[in-house]
């Protein structure tokens, strides 16, 4: 196998670490299995922390798993420019572990949704928005019962005055608009980065929008720039 | 007076006796208990066993019939699909968040004890009319605990379907179907041999004192006022447990460490250890001692009934038990190694130095009490026969008519329900909940799986035979329209109090229904589950067979889906005759439940589904849906829609438009085709006997219902979606 090597981190509870470990390989990446219990990355050029319920969730999403051996690792590898990507309960965690501004808590309709929903790229300074432009549109699927989300009026300020905004749900066509704000984010915000740039968290999926035979294909171009990212660091 | 020990757990006198006859003397109170949760009807199938036995089982394709945790078919290059349905209607009745979720969790231990991992799950549902306060309470809650539990375990809910019915606001019908996949040769089935002095390891969650009695004072019996005091009979689950569970079962299965697994489920360790020794043809020597448990104290009756959830037994060789309890630690599950098989029949259960309990394994498993239950057809089914709304005066407005049957409940889009499930993790889902059936790629293959579970309660009400058989046929004619092959069925059936003549006549007219459909559509019964007892007074619920049916897709890319594209020719197969008893229309517009369900000819059915699976392989279809309930009028609706295109029908003149649009005869079914492929789908009809109508074209904004009336995509979009969200804010 060839092609950047990209670490998928599996916690206790972990649900979608083999699909972004599939989808990582079928963008030509080669995915990589992180145990959470270990220190050793495996050398890998980049890092997604996945979906899923680590450790169940019991106490607030993500609060447990920020502490397991690993994280101490990757917030090395973070603070050192590797690129890090948090996906849905990944996203929780970079924000229990400090690396990612904001914080998510539970929709707006206390229910649990899955859907494929419109999201606009804010920005393409981030691991997954290179070469994107701002202001297109992709088709990705959510799938979460806290994906709201939220910051502080300081931080919220901070968050977009400083452009940290990567991500945000919108209608087909671009607009940002209460209807489509799936999960009552503060701003629609769908994923933020942090200040240098080298992590970013979202709720969308995209390693769920990569195969035409199941779905939208609004994640590939996310992979890719992930893959790039993580190939210029070889 | 009190009442003497063993019918406080469910035992009739007759049955003491013959416990007391088998041990040659009396039993004590944890043998006692024992009996009592193995012997219930839950667990024992003892008034249904005399009928169950008359279903086909066995066919090319079937690796493992009924009597394991789950059947299992071949699907080709060495894979094995592992298939279970059951009900969790009692729990979700007295506390429906954990009874759904513990429903899940149960089903899904069914298929990883297979060795197989769980790949989908799909929730057939039945409430009461939304417009009562307690049954909208139920949805939600049942709706959350579904979500709440298989979302969090990583299995994609790919669909299911939901329904309403008075006779289930009291007894709301909640049935799970788990799917799962395993390589054929890595199968743990109760054929692998089991040594003598094979270790049994009880793995997974602390054992409390949740789940008591479940299946013997819960499923056993059927629920009557003040049924809350039960709660501490329902069980808890622990999603987050059972994700560990199911990926270090899988993990043992994989590196080949088991001579058996087992999950505890319903009786628990009763059942778990009973039917291990049982299935081996031994016994076992188990010590009580080293059993983690949730609380001091626990009497030995409630260690050996306990349903405490996220637990498993692995039957293991000496050799390997290191290595096992090595993978259980990796995945932070607790371990007790509990004992060994030994020669012979007998259950050997020890505490604190003290033999507790020691009574013949089969005895528990396999030798329960056999009942042919009295049958007696109800009085006042000739009536309902005799008022045939297919001959009813209709007054009503053809446009009103419709709207009312599209967003009647039972026909109403479910997006509400189904946008609260995973559908999508494993990233195997081709088609996920709202077509006819769901579509899940087996992963590295072209291989799809198509799942469709069906009952058909209102046709029941008036005729079981019937109910049960157009169950098997939609089933396999939803499974059909996605251009899969119907390969086996699961079921869970659903019923009153056994112990009455007209339940057990309404179960057996349903078995004898499902039988003949099953073996004229050559989907042979791989197992399933019975709930008995889902009355509250003498009001029963409508005889439900749910049918789970799998059907097997070579190339997901062949797969057929229900939306019209615009500029086809629309195909009505299948021929329309005035049936409208048991109808939605006959439901909604006269408001009666009454008459006889449509006709079913079996060859007919099997004659239409192979000719839509000939016509996805040569890639003839652009759309194609079943007509199920609201006949043509909905099918022809609801393809639109999916579609976001409209179409123009032509009715024939000489037939009453309410039975063109709303007649629900069987093995029936709309297609869309292209222009270029209508000579040769034609043909291809007029080969496999399948009468095949051209009623309209596809395209525009606007369905238009010939000259009696128009309704925009729009507008039948709103109304069909808007209902449910409506009926829920109450």
């Amino acid at each position: 196998m060839s092609g950047p090597r990209v670490g998928v981190v599996t916690f206790p509870g972990s649900l979608d670490d083999r699909d972004a470990l599939r989808a990582i390989g079928s963008m030509g990446g080669q995915g990589v299995a992180l145990w959470h219990a270990e220190r050793d990355l495996r050398d890998v050029d980049a890092i997604i922390l996945p979906g899923g319920f680590s450790y169940g969730d019991y106490l607030r999403c993500g609060a447990i798993a920020r502490f397991a051996p690993i994280m101490e690792e990757i917030v090395r590898f973070a603070d050192a420019g590797g690129p890090v990507v948090g996906i849905c309960n990944g996203f929780q965690i970079l924000c229990e572990a400090g690396l990612l501004p904001g914080a998510l808590i539970r929709n707006r309709s206390l229910r649990f949704i899955c859907r494929v929903v419109d999201v606009r790229v804010e920005t393409s300074l981030s691991p997954l928005t290179d070469g994107l432009v701002a202001g297109e549109v992709l088709q990705i699927p959510v799938k979460h019962g806290e994906g709201q989300f939220v910051a502080g009026a300081e931080d919220l300020a901070r968050v977009e005055g400083d452009g940290l905004v990567v991500f945000r749900y919108c209608a087909p066509d671009g607009t940002v608009d209460d209807a489509h704000n799936v999960n009552g984010a503060a701003n629609a915000i769908a994923g933020v980065r942090n200040d240098s740039g080298n992590v970013v968290g979202l709720m969308p999926h995209p390693e769920h929008a990569v195969d035409p035979d199941v779905g939208p294909t609004g994640g590939q171009p996310l992979l890719a720039s992930l893959l790039s990212r993580a190939l210029a660091r070889v | 007076m009190t009442e003497p020990l063993h019918r406080a757990l469910g035992l009739t006198d007759d049955e003491y006796d013959r416990i007391v006859e088998t041990l040659g003397r009396e039993p004590n109170r944890n043998e006692l208990a024992m009996y009592g949760v193995m012997w219930s009807e839950h667990c024992s199938y003892k008034s249904s066993k005399v009928y169950l036995r008359t279903l086909p089982t066995e066919g090319s394709r079937v690796l493992v019939g009924p009597g394991q945790d789950a059947g299992v078919v071949d699907v080709g290059d060495g894979l094995a699909v592992a298939f279970k349905m059951e009900s969790h209607s009692h729990p979700s009745a007295i506390e429906p968040y954990q009874g759904a979720a513990t429903g899940i969790g149960g089903i899904v231990r069914d298929i990883i004890s297979m060795g197989a991992r769980p790949i989908a799950l799909m929730d057939p549902l039945y409430f009461g009319p939304l417009t009562q306060e307690r049954n909208r309470w139920l949805l939600e809650g049942v709706v959350a605990g579904i979500g709440g539990y298989g979302n969090c375990i990583g299995v994609p809910t790919v669909g299911g379907e939901v329904r309403f019915a008075e006779p289930h606001s009291l007894n709301p019908t909640i049935n799970v179907m788990c799917v799962g996949i395993a390589p054929a040769d890595r199968l743990v089935t109760s054929s692998r041999r089991v040594h003598e002095n094979s270790i049994m390891v009880l793995f997974g969650a602390s054992t409390g004192r949740d789940g008591i009695g479940g299946v013997s004072v819960l499923a056993s019996r059927t629920l009557e006022e003040g049924s809350e005091e039960s709660r501490p009979s329902v069980q808890i689950g622990d999603p987050f447990a059972g994700k560990l569970l199911i990926e270090a079962s899988l993990e043992l299965a994989e590196r080949d460490l088991l001579e058996g697994l087992q999950d505890l489920g319903g009786a628990g360790f009763t059942c778990a250890t009973s039917e291990s020794a049982a299935r081996a043809r031994m016994g076992a020597e188990l010590n009580l001692d080293v059993v983690p448990l949730r609380e001091p104290n626990l009497e030995v009756f409630e260690i050996l009934t306990s349903e405490s959830q996220e637990r498993m037994l692995a039957i293991v060789e000496p050799s390997k038990v290191d290595e096992v309890l090595a993978v259980c630690a990796k995945w932070g599950l607790a371990t007790a190694v509990l004992g060994r098989m030994v020669a012979g029949d007998g259950l050997r259960i020890t505490m604190g130095g003290q033999v507790v309990a020691e009574v013949p394994a089969r005895s528990l498993a396999d030798e329960g009490p056999v009942y042919e239950r009295a049958v007696a057809e109800p009085e006042g089914l000739a009536a309902l026969h005799e008022d045939d709304p297919t001959f009813a005066t209709v007054t009503a407005d053809p446009r009103e008519a419709f709207l009312a049957v599209l967003g009647s409940p039972n026909v109403a889009s479910m997006r509400s329900v189904w946008e609260q499930y995973d559908y999508l993790v494993q990233g195997g889902t081709v088609l996920g909940p709202g077509g006819d059936a769901a579509l899940v790629r087996i992963e590295g293959t072209m291989k799809t799986i198509a799942l469709s579970t069906d009952a058909k309660g209102r046709f029941g009400s008036l005729d079981p035979y019937l109910g049960a058989a157009h169950a098997v046929a939609e089933a396999a004619r939803n499974v059909a329209m996605t251009g899969a092959t119907p390969l086996a069925i699961t079921n869970c059936l659903n019923f009153g109090n056994p112990e009455r003549p007209e339940v057990m006549w309404q179960f057996a007219e349903s078995i004898r229904g499902m039988g003949d459909a099953c073996r004229a559509l050559d989907t042979p019964v791989t197992g399933g589950n019975v709930s008995f007892y889902n009355e509250s007074g003498h009001s029963a619920i409508w005889p439900t067979p749910t049918i789970g049916m799998l059907g097997l897709l070579e190339d997901h890319r062949l797969a057929v889906r229900t939306a019209f594209p615009p500029a086809r020719s629309v195909y009505l197969l299948g021929e329309t005759s005035p049936e409208l008893g048991g109808s939605e229309f006959a439901e909604t517009v006269l408001g009666k439940v009454s008459g006889r369900p449509p006709a079913l000819d079996l060859d007919r059915e099997r004659a239409l589904h192979r000719l839509v699976a000939e016509a996805a392989r040569e890639d003839l279809l652009s759309s194609a849906h079943d007509c199920g309930d609201g006949g043509l009028a909905v099918a022809l609706a609801e393809s639109a829609i999916a579609g976001g295109t409209g179409f123009a029908f032509s009715l024939p003149g000489d037939v009453p438009w309410y039975v063109t649009l709303f007649s629900e005869s069987a093995s029936r079914a709309v297609v869309s085709i292209t222009p270029e492929n209508a000579a040769a789908f034609e043909a291809l009809a007029a080969e496999h006997g399948v009468p095949c109508t051209r009623i309209g074209e596809t395209g525009g904004p606007r369905m238009v219902f010939d000259t009696l009336f128009e309704v925009g995509v729009a507008e039948a979009t709103a109304v069909h979606e808007g209902t449910i969200p409506k009926l829920l804010a109450g």
